[in-house]
């Protein structure tokens, strides 16, 4: 019972990662993508394929996968740049069912539908981190959630966020102050799709197999659920986003009713929360998140730091 | 010195032709009136001249440099600042974000050598950078005196402030050239008596100013020089006085009289 609620916080802290990209995507940058599936996959196959067939170490894999999804956040970004809205949505949605379809059918270098098994587990100064015994791999789970949430806080703070914010509020407004759009769009794109390749990663350790169907488009709408119910442009809401929505998805077996409660009820659970949620408190649990030159600032700054 | 010219700029949309062949000259250090009729193609050739929109044929000289068909950032970057006819400013973020994104690429090159990931690697710098951008914002705020309002979301300041609020935005590129488009739209006596003092102040900064006005109170007591255009082509240019006595410019704007 414990351990199953260990279970559910790393999951609660992969889906994290990739909620923190979703945000940067969608929340600083208004770019509706439902991308993050297909990074998650090509993070947890580049780790599953380099680990299993050529024998590197997980952390070897770590900077190559993240390394490869960032490119293909490239790939994706780069030709959606005029895409907007439900349209963008689209564009993104096909990409994620490509990536799952590759994977299904490459024989020769996914094996298809089988996935791939016996992945070794991650192992650090001769210690390893067995994922049956959940602590360490908690541990580990969460350090990269700090890192990331830290870099992308960072980030969101300078004048990248600001930019960014602009590109969501107003292109052209935008692009007449100077901000390239294209980088910054694009710029957004590589560093979500960067951290749900490393969220990829850290999933095939976890399970220590990939299966292709792991990867569905449900996948990108929980992870774009985490981030509305959180709130947009919040980083902090989106972690907390990604945990409730996991304790939700583990509601019935979490309280030993799964074989009462079916298992289509989360799915129900989740449309009430929305729906809610949209009606009462459409800013998220949290809201966006006040900037440095709020209010607050004005407050710091008569008291001479800030 | 001639500052920015249009070279037989021209703009069409299938087989409309907004811009039609127009000579547009900007003397640096005037202020510069640019009216017609609505549909004339003043904001198209605005949008021509800022990068927004590329000319069907023509050339846009800044500087004597050839800037046709340069994204609008690269012109902005080379020191072209705009307003828009429609306000747009970044509506939910504050009024000193809404500055501070003009300084945006400032940051890039002169001010304090910052780059992209310095986010990251140096939280030292960042905060230095920061606090440069949020000063010089303020600066621009004072200036248009609404140091008071800075922590307000930009959507929440009235009509004229919003309007001051984009050019303040615009001025904190640290442009050459100005332009505004239609920046007394919708404002009552007062706010276009202080929007004229408030654009005089801007040229004694050394900004040529380039504005598109339906106001002709403002456009004749303010502007240097005056062209005007009348369906996608240029119609006259000269001083308020000859423009006002311009035969042409009257028939545009009054119609022809019955004989």
């Amino acid at each position: 019972m414990f351990n199953f609620f260990l279970l559910i916080l790393i999951y609660s802290g992969i889906y994290a990662l990739m909620a923190l990209g979703q945000n940067i995507i969608t929340g600083y940058g208004g770019l509706l993508s439902l991308t993050q599936a297909g990074f998650f996959a090509i993070g947890s196959y580049a780790t599953a394929i380099l680990t299993t067939r050529f024998g590197w170490s997980f952390w070897a894999t770590l900077p190559a996968a993240l390394i490869l999804s960032a490119f293909f956040g490239l790939l994706i970004g780069l030709p959606t740049l005029r895409l907007k809205g439900d349209y963008l949505a689209i564009a993104t949605l096909g990409f994620g069912e490509i990536v799952r379809n590759v994977l299904n059918n490459w024989d020769s270098v996914t094996r298809g539908p089988m996935g791939i098994q016996r992945i070794p587990m991650p192992d650090l100064f001769g210690f390893t981190i067995n994922p049956y015994k959940k602590y360490a791999f908690l541990v580990m789970v969460f350090v990269f959630v700090g890192i990331a949430y830290f870099i992308f806080q960072r980030l969101a703070r300078s004048r990248m966020g600001r930019a960014l914010s602009a590109v969501r509020e107003d292109e052209i407004a935008a692009q007449s102050m100077g901000i390239n759009i294209t980088t910054y769009k694009v710029f957004a794109f590589i560093l979500g799709a960067s951290v749900a390749g490393l969220a990829g990663s850290l999933q095939a350790v976890f399970s220590l197999s990939v299966t292709p169907g792991t990867y569905t488009f449900m996948v990108s709408v929980m992870v774009l659920c985490m981030v509305v119910l959180g709130g947009m442009g919040n980083f902090k809401a989106s972690i907390l986003g990604a945990f409730i929505i996991q304790l939700i998805s583990y509601f019935p077996q979490l309280t030993g009713l799964s074989s009462v409660i079916p298992p289509q009820f989360k799915q129900i659970l989740f449309g009430l929360i929305l729906v809610v949620m949209m009606i009462w408190r459409p800013q998220g649990l949290l809201g966006r998140e006040e900037t440095r030159y709020g209010k607050k600032v004005a407050k710091s700054r008569k008291g001479g730091a800030r | 010195m001639i500052l920015l010219e249009t070279e037989a700029l021209t703009r069409a949309y299938g087989g409309v032709v907004a811009v039609n062949k127009v000579d547009f000259v900007v003397e640096s250090g005037l202020i510069t009136g640019l009216i017609g009729p609505n549909g004339a193609g003043k904001t198209t050739l605005f949008n021509n001249m800022t990068g927004l929109d590329v000319p069907s044929s023509g050339k846009v000289f800044f500087n004597k440099k050839n800037i046709t068909g340069l994204p609008a950032h690269t012109i902005c970057r080379m020191g072209i600042a705009r307003t828009f006819q429609n306000i747009r400013l970044f509506k939910e973020l504050t009024v000193v974000e809404n500055v501070m994104i003009g300084r945006h690429f400032k940051t890039g090159k002169s001010e304090t050598k910052g780059r992209f990931l310095n986010a990251i690697n140096s939280y030292v710098h960042m905060k230095q950078e920061e606090e440069q951008i949020y000063e010089k914002a303020c600066d621009w705020l004072d200036f248009f005196g609404m140091a008071s309002m800075k922590n307000e979301l930009a959507k929440n300041l009235p009509y004229g402030r919003q309007r001051e609020l984009e050019i303040a935005r615009a001025l904190a590129t640290d442009p050459k050239l100005l332009f505004l488009d239609e920046p007394a739209a919708g404002m009552n006596p007062q706010e276009t008596d202080h929007l004229m003092a408030t654009i005089r102040k801007i040229r004694d900064l050394d900004i040529t100013v380039v504005l598109i006005e339906h106001d002709m109170k403002l456009v004749m007591n303010i502007c240097d020089t005056i062209t005007v255009l009348n369906y996608g082509q240029k119609l006259a240019q000269g001083t308020p006085r000859e423009i006002k006595h311009n035969p042409s410019v009257i028939e545009a704007y009054l119609g022809k009289e019955e004989e």
